[in-house]
């Protein structure tokens, strides 16, 4: 067993020429790098979240891993090919998810659409139909193999958009955005499925998302993007330690009273015998500060949160180099 | 290999999906494919409106130009039917949908067109069927084996030809998506200068039907060859076979040109 | 009627930002003459005149008919006003303090100002170039022409008026407007110049509001119509118009009546 990456970038740069209007006839050209030297690696197995703001690069170099987009310079390889050169040998062993396009053929059945893709990919029957019974019964989606793609809603769609990307078994999965515009329901369905999708089969996961809770739920790694580099490329609790300062007690008094007076921390909000107290990470250690706490009032519950993904993250875009 | 079987059978599913999707809207496909049907008649009474007022056109009888004009009008028809989608490709670059065929391992064209398929252009091939099968009875013609064989050669290169043209012109898309529509100008135009003899042409579009953009050798020549008449440029009569080895050159310069488009997308993302 | 000439000129402002696509028709329409044009050609040399029409006022009417197919609109693919009728829109549109009908002639009228010299004169200057055309030296005729051209481009306005609206009633329109308007095309003059047809059936396409879209315009430049002629064909053109428009407005007061049952 070799251990190379599954997937892996290197010093892959991708750029585009804009052409603008200067003046009435005139056009000037601008050069976009949208991907300026990028490298990482992914393992088989692992989930990997790749975020960024508006523009960075995720979703240019989620393309150039699909094969859709030829790197301008630098190495891509997915399972050992390179995907601009082998696209549909590529494709073959990669499951794609897009947030905002449908995969799904509109005017048809969802069950046509599965059975179009089995041609497609050339799952053999008896797998295929296994595998679809299988996908089907996790997401729920019985009741729903013959209502045309059109009419379904959003939830509904994208886990039929799943179901397609699976169906022939693909070693890799990408998605890019997701759950975007789910409701909260199907955003948790998603998810617990990409969890266990990971878990029990080890099917390689990189998604890009706008949605922190999707990292904190599913990545055991982050790959932060911004203007076109990667700023961060650690595990999630990796980052939350260096980012994530501050931690946060949250003790439920035996009575109410006004805000507790500790060193080192401050409340930040109470609600009725419950008080927040954020404190550095630093400054105290959870158990010196609940001690001190306990010192000056009963205590009859305790619960530590960690720093939000959130704060994490707009902490690490604004401390990214300019 | 494998990998075109793959793609033909992608195709076909694609079709079929296409068509179980159609037939639910049944009045419209019935009401579309009359118009098709009728899109084909103007073209037919226009050439019914030459020879209600002459007897002949540059030596050739209404009989032998309705000829002409139904053997080009089955190959178009036939290319109209199977190729023509891949007009949608405009569409789809402009939506940002095109990359989902690239995610496939198959074609992006097979997938365009199976996707894209029309049944209802079905219509668009009744009429010059029968007019053709109208026509090949009244003309003078002794249907020997070898002339039959020629027809139905030059059936299917022609409709080879258009649909070598059709992709031609629909790959100009992925370079300037907005004058897409100028492909209508050789797929259209191209159907309506082969329904008529070459001969009423000026001769520098001659030379062009013949030697540049080979739409002669779609139903002109083989009908000179049929109906013993000059051909052009002092031609050989071997010249009405020339179909295939046409339909060949021209099917493989459009798929280099639709190679080098999506090429192109996939270094630029248009 | 501020708003009218408002809306005809944002309209063709609007127009004018598509020129890939008017280059595109351009050519087109152009590649479309040619070929027209060599067929006249070889039936003329047959037969040396066929009505009051010889080779040069055949090429003319070809090429004129090619430039003004898109500003009469006879290709029959504006699908604008069917579109916001499907997605209900058109609710919206009725309410508005302007008449609708109204409305949709300023949008012709206001496409027609932009492409009556975007894709009508480049067809005809090239065709002049090519051929022998005979285009008219005399001010008055070309007046003429200009009245008959802005009554066909009524008469055309009200029949796609009309066939936009069934989409109060059917679901796709595409389909039975692209029967009309081939039809309507082939009897207007765009496949071949109306003396073309046979004599039982010429007076019957040239009684049709088809006619009067293109066709007799397009008579009017060739000076084929004169004096009493002349006025007789300018009151078939606005008679057709007086009739379709009023026919229009019928058909609309049901749509509207059908819109208050189907919405809300």
């Amino acid at each position: 067993m070799t251990s190379s990456p599954l997937i892996s970038l290197t010093d892959v740069a991708k750029s585009f020429t804009v052409y603008e209007r200067a003046g009435r006839v005139r056009r000037r050209r601008r050069t976009v790098h949208a991907v300026d030297h990028v490298s990482f690696r992914v393992e088989a197995g692992s989930t990997v979240g790749y975020i960024g703001p508006n523009g960075a690069g995720k979703s240019t170099t989620i393309k150039m891993l699909i094969g859709i987009l030829v790197p301008t310079s630098g190495e891509v390889r997915v399972g050992g090919l390179d995907p601009s050169r082998d696209r549909v040998t590529v494709a073959r062993r990669i499951g794609v998810v897009f947030g905002q396009r449908s995969q799904l053929w509109w005017d048809l059945p969802l069950r046509d659409s599965f059975d179009l893709l089995r041609h497609i990919y050339r799952v053999p029957a008896a797998r295929h139909a296994a595998t679809l019974e299988e996908l089907i019964e996790r997401l729920d989606l019985g009741a729903f193999l013959t209502t045309p793609v059109r009419q379904l809603s959003l939830g509904q769609r994208m886990r039929g958009e799943l179901v397609a990307a699976l169906l022939h078994e693909p070693p890799i999965l990408f998605l890019d955005e997701p759950t975007i515009g789910l409701d909260l329901v199907s955003k948790e369905v998603v998810r617990s499925f990409l969890a266990e999708l990971n878990r029990d089969r080890g099917t390689t996961v990189l998604l890009t998302t706008h949605d922190l809770v999707d990292v904190e739920r599913l990545c055991q790694r982050l790959l932060v993007i911004d203007r076109g580099r990667v700023i961060e490329d650690s595990t999630v609790d990796d980052v939350k330690a260096r980012y994530g300062t501050e931690r946060t007690l949250v003790v439920d008094l035996v009575e109410p009273r006004g805000p507790l007076e500790v060193p080192g921390a401050t409340v930040v909000r109470t609600d009725g015998p419950r008080q927040w107290l954020r404190f550095a990470r630093d400054a105290h250690t959870a158990a010196s500060l609940l001690a001190e706490v306990t010192a000056t009032a009963a205590v009859r519950d305790v619960t530590i949160e960690e720093p939000a993904i959130d704060d994490v993250v707009r902490r690490i875009y604004a401390t990214a180099p300019r | 290999m494998a990998e075109l079987a793959a793609s033909v059978s992608a195709y076909r599913r694609l079709v079929g999906g296409r068509i179980r999707a159609d037939w639910q809207y049944r009045t419209a496909f019935v009401v579309f494919m009359l118009g098709q049907a009728l899109a084909m008649t103007a073209d037919l009474g226009a050439v019914g409106l030459v020879f209600a007022n002459v007897d002949a056109l540059a030596g050739w009888t209404g009989t032998e130009v309705v000829f002409l004009f139904a053997t080009s009008g089955v190959s178009f028809a036939l290319a109209d039917m199977l190729v023509s989608p891949v007009e949608k490709v405009a569409g789809h670059l402009k939506a940002g949908t095109f990359d989902t065929f690239l995610v496939r391992p198959v074609g992006a064209l097979w997938q365009l067109c199976g996707t894209e398929f029309e049944l209802r252009r079905i219509g668009r091939l009744l009429q010059p069927v029968v007019v053709l099968a109208i026509a090949v009875r009244l003309l003078d013609v002794d249907w020997t084996p070898a002339r039959v064989l020629l027809v139905a050669v030059s059936l299917v290169s022609g409709a080879c030809i258009f649909g070598g043209i059709w992709v031609l012109t629909s790959s100009i898309a992925f370079w300037t998506v907005e004058t897409q529509e100028i492909a209508n100008s050789f797929t259209y135009g191209g159907s309506q200068l082969t329904s008529y003899p070459i001969d009423v042409l000026g001769a520098w579009l001659r030379r062009l039907a013949v030697f540049v953009v080979p739409l002669a050798s779609v139903s002109y020549l083989p009908a000179c060859a049929l109906l013993a008449k000059p051909m052009p440029f002092d031609l050989p009569r071997g010249a009405a076979w020339t179909g295939p080895a046409v339909a060949l050159l021209v099917c493989l310069l459009a798929r280099a040109v639709w190679r080098e488009a999506i090429r192109h997308h996939r270094s630029t993302g248009s | 009627m501020r708003t009218y000439l408002e809306v005809a000129r944002a309209t063709a402002r609007r127009m004018s930002t598509y020129r890939g696509a008017t280059v595109a028709g351009v050519f087109t329409n152009t590649v479309f003459g040619f070929l027209l044009a060599y067929v006249l050609i070889a039936v003329f040399r047959e037969r040396g005149t066929v009505g009051a029409f010889d080779v040069a006022d055949a090429l003319t009417f070809t090429f004129v008919a090619q430039g003004l197919a898109m500003p009469i609109g006879v290709f029959g693919t504006d699908h604008e006003q069917a579109q916001r009728i499907q997605t209900g829109e058109v609710a919206m549109d009725l309410c508005r303090p302007y008449d609708y009908q109204g409305w949709w002639a300023a949008v012709a009228y206001g496409k027609a100002s932009f492409y009556l010299w975007a894709r009508g004169i480049p067809p005809i200057v090239v065709g002049a170039l090519a051929f022998d055309l005979r285009l008219p030296s005399d001010p008055t005729r070309w007046l003429a022409f200009g009245i008959s051209v802005a009554l066909g481009i009524g008469v055309a306005f009200s029949v796609r008026f009309l066939v936009q609206l069934l989409a109060f009633w059917i679901v796709d329109v595409r389909g039975p407007s692209q029967v009309v308007w081939i039809t309507g095309g082939f009897l207007a003059g765009m496949w071949a110049p109306l003396v073309l047809f046979p004599d039982w059936i010429e007076p019957v396409v040239r009684a049709l509001p088809f006619a009067s879209m293109l066709g007799l315009p397009i008579e009017v430049l060739l000076g084929a119509h004169t004096g009493a002629d002349l006025a007789g064909v300018l009151a078939l053109q606005a008679s057709w118009l007086v009739v379709l428009v009023s026919a229009g407005r019928l058909v609309l007061a049901r749509a509207e009546r059908r819109l208050v049952i189907a919405g809300g």
